[in-house]
């Protein structure tokens, strides 16, 4: 608290140049119109307890139910499958006597499938509502009344309360600043989880409340706003304030908004202008909807068409039916059809007919799977488990495992087509290291990048492999090349990377600086030659920035809250240099200066003269400063293309070096930036100074303007000093990940709120960028003026770019040309509004990679709403933070990373990672998975019913489609429920095509041999090696081709079952058909025929789905087989229990069907007639035209992995998608140009021995 | 001044260093109290497996073996089905005098004897036991509403004899149950037949032509027919002896188990004689079973068995018919492999091999 109140001190208004220079009084401009009817009565909260002003309160709820509505509401929601409809119809149904079955065999499985699904639906809901509560109990102080101020829950804020929020609290709801800690009454905001970007915002508060700064000044304190209505927009606001008798307009800048948090404030005074639902970050929030996967779709689709077929055969029944009781019947005199019940009527056939049509549609129902629905629920739930408990997937760091949140969308996963993805905690950590830099025309900084570390280990392999194919005819001599060879490998890792094993690389690692070189540590820089520059160096990255310093009394050191994570980085690396940033005054920077490692630190005093501050528009930034000897320096650091184009002509003296370096460090996907200083004469600094302080003080339109070509001029003729460069650390493992997941054919875009240096910055690091793609920028022109006049013409523009991009696009040649597409969030305003949006789609999707700036959780929504629509293919988004919320429910998937603050965006999403790596064994290897699985299951479902179902029909027309079925009731009901759900459900479960080790494997092939000393100590090395290499990516392939589950497969599934079907059906018949069936003479009766037919079915059904299994644990051997037998074990129990309850199967198994050898005939010919054409089929398949997955299956079986080490390695690297993007892509370039100064430093050895 | 410095990087380090330990520590907790999996080969979803796959090795095998197990079975079958000697004499329309043919459901509707001679011939020489059945044909004892009329309770206990819920229409008669009850039982067949060869009688024996267990369990024998085709308007098949107890009425038992297909034979009894090749045997029966109405036909039957069961081709023809399919089927693999083999594992047929470039 002491901290704050003295750093309060400090005007800090004077080192934001730019936004202080702003005009101080407003009420020269008029009020805002404003359009919304909004009311707000300042400090007055129970004015708003009545109508009209009765706003919504500061209650959340992102619940489906509560406890009233649930049970209806998931009931509805449970019925409107219309499977579920269907059969509760047939559940009332059966009470009455047109049920062919008994009321409990109908009733009970819908209760327990309803029941289950429902049960899952509370479960879900009560997290969410758990979650909700938690944030709705956040205490608040609130205005008591009297100048008092007390605690208060969130929920029970109103419209109208004063509030006070302490540093680094959340706002509870969108609020109008009034007054802060600071005299001049500004604040910072961080806004991660609105917009997702890092940087602080400054807000400040109007001049007039500027005095309602300690608690007491509330007491009479009243106020009016008329403000615009709730809406979603985060950075617009319209609004009056009506204070003293007078009007002040209000714009974005007062306007603090919910869920994002005061930094560096101590506290700050606001008053409630928007609650709850009504605040913008809900008003952003889009409804989370019920997703439903592509399969289940589908499903929906088969059902109609079986419920179709199942009318088609009720109808045909119900006729015949109606005919043979109209025409037959009455000569049946065995029916006594003179005497008729309800539902038989032989007088009155069409009756009769019509209640037939009832029954026959519930008998047929078997079609229909019922089991189906709960099934693919217990399916997806054990899916789920595994997902959970994929040891793999398991962060060591956080303990967070992956979370699949709502496992209905398990098959999905294997069908992803595009990633939308978060950029900020997702690809990266937030946290900038000093990494390398160039001073004065030598680089310093041996670490090397990701890229480096890859592009070295990549060569290794792909010399040792050549090495082997030339060696291999004759293999003893293979030796001494191979050895040479490694020698080699080992030789470009020396070169390229200097190695650093001498020194201590255990010693802790200090967060924000990853620089590594003994010629700048310790002082030992003093020894290199242009100490001065380095000197200058290292003074600009100290004094150039507008950080405050805090001491950490746990290190003993200082911490800095910079406005962005680069200048943290830069005061930290300054700091390890010896040039240590302690202490800030209102005009003046305090700097700890050590010049030799023995040598004391020198406290320096550099009076700020001027901030020259840095925007996007700039791209630089500057001070002025005066040291203690008078020197007036300006030092400025900016991009170097702004930086070179200002060089003074003796400033240039390193200018060739350092644009290497720079391409160098760009190539490597760091953020570089270029530092320079001009000395400046007293009087020379004195003119510019006057003319910059008339114009901050002059009131007018061209102020800026005037303003910024000040600065411009003063920012010339500099002199050039070096270049940094900080790696934006990515999460572990992430270029991998994205370049795995290119290589499955995935397409990957970047969603970011961030600036378009960042996201472009990210796009290089993580590779979906690398030099020599051909960028396409598109955004709107930058004079706000003509955009202003008119907004057509701003359409137009943009147009005009889309356009002319596409063009170009086709009538590029080259086939290895890649194009990334940019885009900034103002420019996507006008490209989603209409029309246009699906030119920018087709352009988009043209493109090797697209990546979106400046973007508003509204519009990533949108994005994702336009991929999804627009090419009609699956899509995923992943994110972290609350801004990616919209986004990640309106994906067909969403994810969002577990483990960092904020639990936004994993409560809405469908699974939940602990990092962004594991995304690729979610996809590749478990979306893969379910999704054959599932596919494979449903296919199986339905042909299994209808192998059942329609031999009931055929039945039906040997016994007058009286409605009777030829099996027992008990076989009817366990059909489903026991005797075959274990196997699919097993199949749904356990079944692999390849197993994960071919999904991914450990590159076990390459570490052992070659011996990469220099990199073994390396984090991000060690992520490499034991990062699963994916091996046949291409694979994954099959899900978003859906080669599993077309109308093709699904048709020939159909008709497999309606073969079988026939088969059992009529094979049976045949030969049961009047003459004795045993040695004894007996002929057979509806109870022989209808066992042995059943026990066909099973055996049928369940070889056939040993036939689809591919992989066999003991498990699916228990369950199949097990099936089987559990099917004769209930024969033989239920033919023990009374004849009452068992009737004619009475001791069926034992007395009548076991001792005849033509039951177990039968069973033998139909199992193996039903499952031939199958069995053929796929051989045939295989043996013509055999899929991916078959081949490495073989390739595996024979173990030819292991003979042929080459032909694996080599379909393993051809096993991809070709892709323009991502590391691979960029290491095949490092790759050539290591190899070309490789040759020529052997060339060379060679002519000098 | 130097050493104040160094002193303080030390306890920098050393801080951190701590710290780090104490963050190790905590990660340890976490992961213990944390950690719901459990690191096995089965949540890993790495359980030994096999993968068995279909070479082409396996699929001819497959095939070859199916036609190896098929075939002889098929003969067998064949072979049992062929030594089976079946005589079957069908008799609804010659069993009534040429001048009741044209109203024949009224002839079998007016009461009087309605006994018919027939003789049969055996074509070759049939071995005793020989099986004597009769043949209903378009009668549907698998009708729903049929099917249902029964009441096995009542059948099987004295005690249980008014549960006749399930029966209707034919449940009651005036007030008092009719036991047995139902439609089955009401309409049991009621033609007989008596056999003479040389006219020698030749017995049928009635006993052991139901199952053991239907005797045993089902039929109770202390459960006697009453009330049973009293409603003198409504008669429908042959009556009973209300002496005999249900279990020994075995007539009745073979009857009530209901046939799956409107064409049916049910067994009569058994002859227990040899009979020799050109035997002519004459059959007394008593036509009174009224399939007239509906058009239904009736057949003697005379039928030694195999270890198969009675004369059924089919089944063998079947087993026949898969087994040289499949024969077949191997002999075609075989002859694709031969000429346009497929390595096995051949990477060239990868879907990236054989069209490189496009996916």
């Amino acid at each position: 608290m002491t901290r704050g109140r003295i750093r309060s001190k400090i005007r800090r208004s004077n080192l934001y140049t730019f936004s202080c220079l702003q005009p101080q009084t407003t009420d020269t401009e008029g009020p805002n119109a404003v359009q919304g009817s909004r009311v707000v009565h300042c400090n007055q909260p129970h004015l708003h307890l009545k109508k009209p002003l009765k706003y919504c309160s500061n209650f959340i709820s992102t619940t489906k139910y509560n406890v009233v509505t649930f049970l209806p509401k998931a009931i509805f929601e449970q019925f409107r499958r219309v499977a579920n409809l269907y059969f509760l119809l047939a559940a009332v149904l059966s009470l009455t006597p047109i049920s062919p079955f008994t009321p409990v065999s109908m009733i009970a499985p819908l209760a327990f499938v309803v029941g289950l699904s429902m049960a899952k639906e509370a479960l879900e809901d009560s997290r969410r509502f758990v979650q909700d509560m938690k944030v709705n109990l956040r205490k608040v102080s609130v205005h008591k009344g009297d100048g008092v101020f007390g605690y208060r829950p969130w929920h029970k804020i109103r419209v109208g309360d004063v509030l006070k929020v302490e540093k680094d609290q959340f706002f509870p709801a969108d609020l109008l600043l009034l007054s802060s800690s600071y005299e001049d009454g500004i604040c910072y905001v961080e806004t991660m989880n609105l917009d997702g970007e890092t940087n602080l915002k400054v807000k400040r508060c109007l001049e007039t409340t500027l005095s309602l700064d300690d608690d007491e000044s509330f007491k009479d304190f009243l106020g009016k706003i008329r403000c615009e209505d709730p809406n979603p927009s985060l950075y617009t606001f319209v609004g009056n304030l009506e204070y003293d008798r007078q009007v002040f307009p209000l714009d974005p800048t007062q306007i603090l908004l919910r869920d994002s948090k005061l930094r560096n404030t101590a506290f700050v005074y606001g008053v409630v202008v928007f609650t709850g639902h009504d605040s913008k970050v809900m008003q952003n929030a889009t409804k989370s909807p019920s997703k439903r996967s592509t399969i289940e779709k589908k499903m929906d689709y088969i059902i109609y068409i079986l419920f179709t077929l199942l009318v088609l055969i009720s109808l045909i029944s119900s006729l015949g039916f109606a005919v043979k009781t109209k025409y037959q019947v009455p000569d049946w005199w065995y029916l006594q059809p003179q005497k008729p019940d309800g539902v038989f009527d032989p007088t009155n056939p069409s009756l009769s007919g019509f209640y037939h049509l009832i029954t026959a549609l519930i008998l047929y129902g078997y079609l229909i799977p019922i089991s189906l629905y709960v099934s693919i629920e217990v399916v997806k739930v054990l899916q789920a488990t595994f997902i959970n408990q994929d040891i793999q997937m398991y962060d060591e760091e956080s303990g967070n495992t992956a979370q699949a949140r709502t496992s209905n969308l398990n098959e999905e996963l294997g069908q992803v087509d595009t990633i939308l993805s978060d950029k900020t905690g997702t690809l990266t950590c937030n946290q900038m290291d000093f990494l390398k830099c160039s001073i004065a025309g030598t680089a310093y900084g041996v670490r090397s990048s990701e890229v480096e570390v890859a592009a070295v280990q990549q060569m290794a392999i792909q010399e040792e492999e050549e090495v082997d194919l030339s060696n291999f005819p004759k293999r003893r001599g293979g030796r001494p090349v191979s050895r040479d060879n490694v020698e080699r490998a080992s030789e470009i890792e020396l070169e390229t990377v200097i190695t650093s094993s001498n020194e201590n690389d255990l010693k802790p690692t200090i967060k924000g600086f990853s620089f590594e070189d003994s010629r700048l540590m310790n002082g030992n820089w003093s020894k290199e030659p242009n100490a001065d520059v380095h000197l200058l160096f290292f003074r600009i990255l100290a004094i150039c920035h507008t950080a405050i310093p805090e001491y950490n009394e746990a290190t003993g050191s200082f911490t800095y809250e910079a406005e962005s994570p680069d200048e943290g980085a830069f005061l930290v690396a300054a700091r390890e240099f010896g040039f240590e940033f302690f202490r800030r005054t209102q005009s003046s920077v305090f700097v700890r200066e050590r010049y030799t490692n023995s040598g004391e630190p020198v406290e320096m005093e550099y009076k700020i003269l001027n901030v020259l501050d840095f925007t996007s528009k700039r791209k630089r930034m500057s001070v002025i400063v005066q040291d203690q000897e008078g020197q007036i320096l300006l030092l400025c650091k900016g991009a170097d293309s702004i930086i070179f184009d200002r060089l003074s002509k003796n400033g240039k003296m390193y200018e060739e070096t350092t644009t290497r370096h720079l391409n160098e460090y760009g190539e490597a996907g760091l953020r570089t930036l270029a530092l320079a200083y001009r000395k400046l004469e007293e009087s020379q600094y004195a003119t510019w100074n006057n003319e910059f302080q008339k114009a901050k003080t002059s009131i007018g339109g061209d102020r800026e303007a005037v303003l910024e070509r000040l600065s411009d001029m003063m920012e010339r003729e500099l002199i050039l000093v070096g270049a940094t460069a900080v790696e934006d650390k990515l999460q572990k493992g992430v270029p991998q990940c994205i370049d795995k997941l290119a290589q499955a054919g995935l397409k990957i875009w970047v969603l970011t709120g961030d600036k378009m240096e960042t996201a472009i910055n990210i796009g290089f690091a993580c590779s979906l960028l690398r030099q020599g793609m051909q960028q396409i920028c598109i955004t709107t022109t930058n004079s706000d003026a003509l955009v202003k006049d008119g907004k057509e013409g701003a359409k137009e523009n943009i147009l005009n770019q889309i356009t002319n991009a596409t063009q170009k696009i086709k009538l590029e040649k080259d086939p290895h040309a890649a194009f990334a597409l940019i885009i900034d969030g103002k420019t996507l305003g006008y490209v989603l509004d209409d029309n246009m949006k699906h030119q920018f789609l087709g352009l988009a999707v043209d493109c090797a990679s697209v990546i979106c700036c400046r973007v508003s959780p509204k519009q990533k929504a949108e994005v994702t709403r336009l991929v999804k629509e627009g090419t009609g293919k699956t899509t995923l988004a992943i994110g972290d933070g609350a801004n990616d919320v919209g986004m990640i429910q309106e994906a067909d998937i969403g994810v969002g990373i577990s483990g960092v603050e904020g639990m936004q965006a994993v409560m809405a999403s469908d699974f939940s990672i602990a990092q962004f790596r594991f995304l690729e064994r979610l996809l590749v290897v478990h979306g893969h998975w379910c999704y054959k699985r599932i596919a494979q299951m449903v296919c199986y479902f339905f042909y299994k019913n209808i192998a059942f179902g329609l031999t009931l029909f055929y039945f039906e027309s040997f016994a007058a489609f009286s409605g009777q079925s030829i099996y027992d009731d008990w076989y009817m009901l366990l059909f489903n429920v026991i005797l075959t759900s274990l196997p699919v459900i097993s199949l749904g479960v356990f079944e692999q095509d390849v197993s994960s080790e071919v999904c991914l494997q450990v590159s076990m092939l390459i570490t052992p041999k070659v011996v990469l000393p220099p990199y073994s100590s390396y984090p991000c090395c060690n992520t490499y090696t034991s990062t699963m290499l994916l091996q046949f990516p291409a694979l994954y392939q099959q899900g978003p081709k859906n080669l599993f589950f077309d109308w093709y497969r699904i048709l020939g599934w159909m008709g497999n079952g309606l073969y079988s079907s026939l088969v059992i059906f009529f094979l049976n018949i045949v030969i049961f058909y009047d003459q004795a069936f045993r040695v004894g003479g007996e002929t057979a009766d509806m109870e022989a025929v209808g066992t042995t037919m059943f026990t066909c079915i099973i055996w049928a059904v369940n070889c056939q789905i040993a036939l689809t299994m591919s992989h066999f644990t003991w498990i699916q051997h228990l369950l199949v087989w097990g099936s089987i037998v559990t099917w004769y074990l209930f024969l033989f129990l239920y033919g023990m229990m009374s004849p009452l309850i068992s009737g004619n199967a009475y001791q069926i198994l034992v007395e009548v069907l076991g001792p005849a050898p033509i039951y177990w005939a039968a069973t033998l010919l139909v199992t193996i007639t039903c499952n031939l054409p199958y069995l053929a089929h796929i051989s045939f398949q295989r043996c013509f035209n055999p899929m991916d997955h078959h081949i490495i299956q073989e390739i595996k079986y024979y173990k030819k992995d292991i003979e042929d080490r080459h032909m694996w390695t080599r379909e393993r690297s051809k096993a991809r998608q070709e892709t323009k993007i991502g590391f691979t892509a960029r290491v095949e370039a490092k790759i050539r140009q290591l190899r070309g100064r490789l040759q020529k430093k052997h060339s060379s050895n060679l002519g000098a021995s | 001044m130097t050493a104040r410095c160094s002193l303080s990087s030390n306890a920098r380090s050393n801080l951190f260093a701590n710290s780090m330990k104490l963050h190790g520590i905590l990660n340890g907790l976490k992961r213990i109290a944390f950690t719901k999996f459990s690191d096995s080969r089965f949540t890993q979803q790495e359980l030994p497996a096999c993968k068995p796959i279909l070479t082409p090795r396996w699929v001819i095998s497959a095939f070859l073996l199916v036609s190896v197990v098929f075939i002889p079975i098929g003969v067998a079958s064949l072979f049992a089905s062929r030594d089976v000697v079946e005589i079957v004499d069908r008799y609804e329309t010659e069993c009534i005098p040429l001048d009741n043919r044209t109203d024949k459901v009224n002839y079998i509707q007016t009461p009087g004897d309605k006994s018919c001679n027939r003789t049969i011939t055996v074509p070759k020489r049939m071995k005793q036991p020989i099986y004597v059945y009769y043949q209903l044909d378009n009668f549907y004892q698998n009708h729903r509403r049929y099917v249902k009329s029964r009441s096995d309770a009542q059948l099987r206990d004295n005690s249980s004899a008014s549960e006749t819920s399930a029966c209707k229409p034919e449940d009651m008669i005036n007030g008092k149950p009719i036991v047995p009850c139902g439609l089955i039982a009401w309409s049991l067949f009621n033609d007989t037949y008596s056999f003479s060869r040389n006219n020698s009688t030749l017995v049928v024996n009635k006993k052991d032509i139901s199952w053991k267990s239907d005797r045993e369990h089902k039929f109770g024998s202390n459960v006697y027919p009453t009330n049973f085709q009293s409603n003198e308007t409504l008669i429908g098949g042959a009556s009973l002896d209300p002496t005999k107890p249900l279990s020994e009425q075995e007539d009745l038992i073979v009857w009530m188990r209901t046939a799956a297909l409107p064409t049916f034979r049910k067994l009569y009894g058994k002859i227990e004689v040899d009979l020799e090749a050109d035997d002519v045997i004459s059959v007394t029966l008593q036509n009174r079973y009224n399939t007239y109405s509906f058009n239904g036909k009736k057949k003697l039957a005379l039928s030694t068995t195999s270890w198969l069961g009675g004369k059924n081709d089919f089944l063998g023809i079947a087993y026949l018919t898969v087994g040289g399919l499949c024969f077949f089927l191997a002999l075609i693999f075989t002859l694709v492999y031969l000429v346009k083999p497929r390595r096995l594992g051949d990477p060239s047929y990868l879907s990236w091999n054989r069209n490189p470039g496009g996916h």
